[in-house]
């Protein structure tokens, strides 16, 4: 077994990828979650099953058209190009945009489910207890959903760490950039370099099972004790 | 100072509409069976159901007029659910403090310390609502709803979800509410009992319409009333406790119209009681019947006869100087007696249920 400095910056990329993406994610996904839970909007089957897109599509699809969104000529690429920043292909916030693309799902779904669980009658209780919506929602319908959010935010951290088609059709390989710990493994693996392979493997093996652990050791304890401790 | 409220509702299979104006004072109940629209009508007066064109005023302050519509948090009322409905995540004290601190300072007008005595709940405050009865679920639901100071307390079946002991458990509580704080409550309930025992003014609903409005003593004896109070008929009357009877262990409690005697009393001379009469508990007879085991008589004179619930039986409405009773008695016997209105009668009261 043996860790590279290079093996240790993919990990250290893959982490902060993993952080970053999922912070935004929740911040982004809050909103259109509690929308999608509340809206008697027709339209919304659409929507969800937007949302739901990455979970089906080969990762290389999804890269493929971030690829042409990001590059200097896409949309959002040209337009940072033109400000003068950059496009945004083969760099870490290209990254960042994919990586969110991907795990999109895994952060609203788990959310919206929350919010639609919560009961509307504790919120009318609120309401005549002088509570204003934005009060509500901040008192009664995001802590009620704390659960969700748990769930959401340690599926995003763990799905991003074995991201590896997005990343390497939006990132390419570059060491130290955009090189991730699973295309670091597909390079070893391709050099023949099984034992650096297995370390970064066990690594994420180590990390992926201990994260799902902690979601269904949390899920298991609020069953137990009710949502109040 | 009065609540003046007009709602129509149109839903397909149900249609509200009610023209109501009842005094703001006292606990108004709203009667009548379920999906007659007593809870929305409630609803509708909380804000948590919208009218459109409808009127809503309270104590002259107009909550609903045409494009005006006051959301439900800025409406000062006080809302108690059937299931009590307390947050979850928060304690009994975090509960009871959420209105609270929604309420500017200079608006509160009742005390913490005064609440938590009223309900009794002193040793619940660090519990989670999963760690409470029913019953004491429903009493931090009534103290948070206080707690917010309102000027109107509107309860949906307060009581409905929870058994005869945890209701004889919450009810002392209820009626303390009414006699120590100055707050009027709208009340709903398909319960004859719970309306005997807290309302002072009846409003019946039936199929979305008010088919009757006013106090609780003209309201339960009246006859041409439908199906809710028949199968149940009787009439509550409010009297003070004139004297103890020690030898005997009875209590003579008197009312306009004549008194009777109960078991002994704790109630000191001069308190005030409610009791209920039901209409299968009362005899008519022509003369004072002498040589009968019961003893509490009373002459009235008889005002209406209607039909009963079977074909076998009638309605007889009388007044014995103001109060109302209501007997049930067989068409036989009233043909052969030839009851009628206008005739003098001995009512024989067999037992009466007292209230509090």
């Amino acid at each position: 077994m043996h860790l590279g400095p290079q093996d240790v910056t993919a990990l250290w990329i893959t982490f902060k990828l993993a952080l970053i993406s999922t912070s935004i994610l929740l911040v982004l996904c809050t909103p259109l979650a509690w929308w999608l839970a509340n809206t008697r909007w027709r339209g919304r089957t659409v929507v969800e099953a937007m949302v739901s897109l990455p979970l089906v599509l080969p990762p290389t699809v999804l890269g493929f058209y971030l690829l042409l969104l990001l590059g200097p000529r896409g949309v959002v690429g040209g337009f940072f190009e033109r400000i003068g920043v950059g496009h945004l292909a083969f760099s870490f916030p290209g990254l960042v945009i994919g990586s969110m693309v991907y795990s999109l799902p895994f952060v609203v779904q788990p959310v919206q489910n929350a919010f639609a669980a919560t009961s509307t009658r504790v919120l009318e209780a609120a309401a005549t207890l002088r509570a204003t919506p934005l009060d509500r929602f901040l008192t009664v319908s995001l802590p009620l959903a704390r659960r969700g959010f748990l769930t959401a935010a340690v599926l995003s951290f763990a799905h991003t760490l074995g991201e590896f088609g997005v990343i390497i059709m939006v990132g390419g390989n570059i060491p130290g950039r955009t090189q991730v710990a699973s295309i670091a493994i597909f390079n070893h693996v391709e050099a023949l370099d099984f034992a650096s392979a297995h370390a970064l493997a066990l690594i994420l093996v180590v990390l992926a099972f201990s994260l799902l652990l902690t979601v269904y050791a949390i899920n298991r304890r609020f069953k137990v004790v009710g949502v109040g401790s | 100072m009065s609540i003046v409220a007009r709602f129509r509702l149109d839903r397909g299979d149900f249609v509200l509409d009610v023209d109501l104006d009842l005094p703001s004072h006292g606990v108004i109940a709203l009667f009548g069976r379920s999906g007659s629209g007593k809870t929305t009508v409630l609803r509708c007066v909380a804000g948590l159901e919208h009218a459109p064109g409808g009127y809503l005023s309270v104590d002259g302050e107009v909550w609903q007029d045409g494009d005006r519509f006051l959301p439900v948090h800025k409406r000062p009322i006080g809302y108690v659910f059937q299931e009590g409905n307390l947050f979850p995540h928060l304690n009994a004290a975090a509960n009871m403090r959420y209105g609270l601190d929604r309420t500017p300072p200079a608006e509160r007008r009742v005390g913490w310390d005064e609440v938590v005595e009223l309900f009794g709940i002193g040793h619940l405050l660090d519990r989670h609502p999963d760690q409470l009865s029913g019953g004491e679920r429903q009493r931090v639901a009534l103290a948070r709803a206080l707690l917010s100071s309102p000027r109107l307390l509107l309860m949906d079946e307060p009581l409905s979800a929870l058994d005869h002991a945890r209701k004889q458990e919450i009810l002392p509580y209820l009626e303390r509410l009414h006699d120590e704080l100055d707050i009027p409550v709208l009340y709903v309930s398909h319960a004859p009992g719970e309306v005997a025992r807290l309302a002072d003014h009846v409003v019946l609903l039936e199929e979305g319409k008010a088919v009757a409005c006013g106090t609780l003593r003209d309201t339960l004896s009246r006859l041409d009333l439908p199906t809710a109070l028949a199968e149940d008929a009787g009439v509550v009357i409010e009297a003070t406790v004139g004297a103890h009877d020690e030898r005997y262990h009875l209590t003579r409690l008197d009312f306009p119209g004549g008194s009777v005697y109960v078991a002994r009393r704790p109630e000191a001379v001069g308190s005030r009681l409610r009791f209920r009469v039901h209409a299968r508990d009362v005899s008519l007879a022509f003369c004072r019947i002498e040589g009968t085991s019961i003893t509490n008589l009373l002459p009235a004179v008889v005002t209406e006869v209607a039909d009963a619930d079977t074909p076998a039986h009638v309605l007889v409405r009388l007044e014995a100087d103001g109060t109302p009773l209501i007997a049930r008695i067989t068409r036989r016997a009233l043909d052969q007696l030839q009851i009628e209105p206008g005739l003098r009668m001995w009512a024989q009261i067999k037992t009466v249920a007292l209230l509090a």
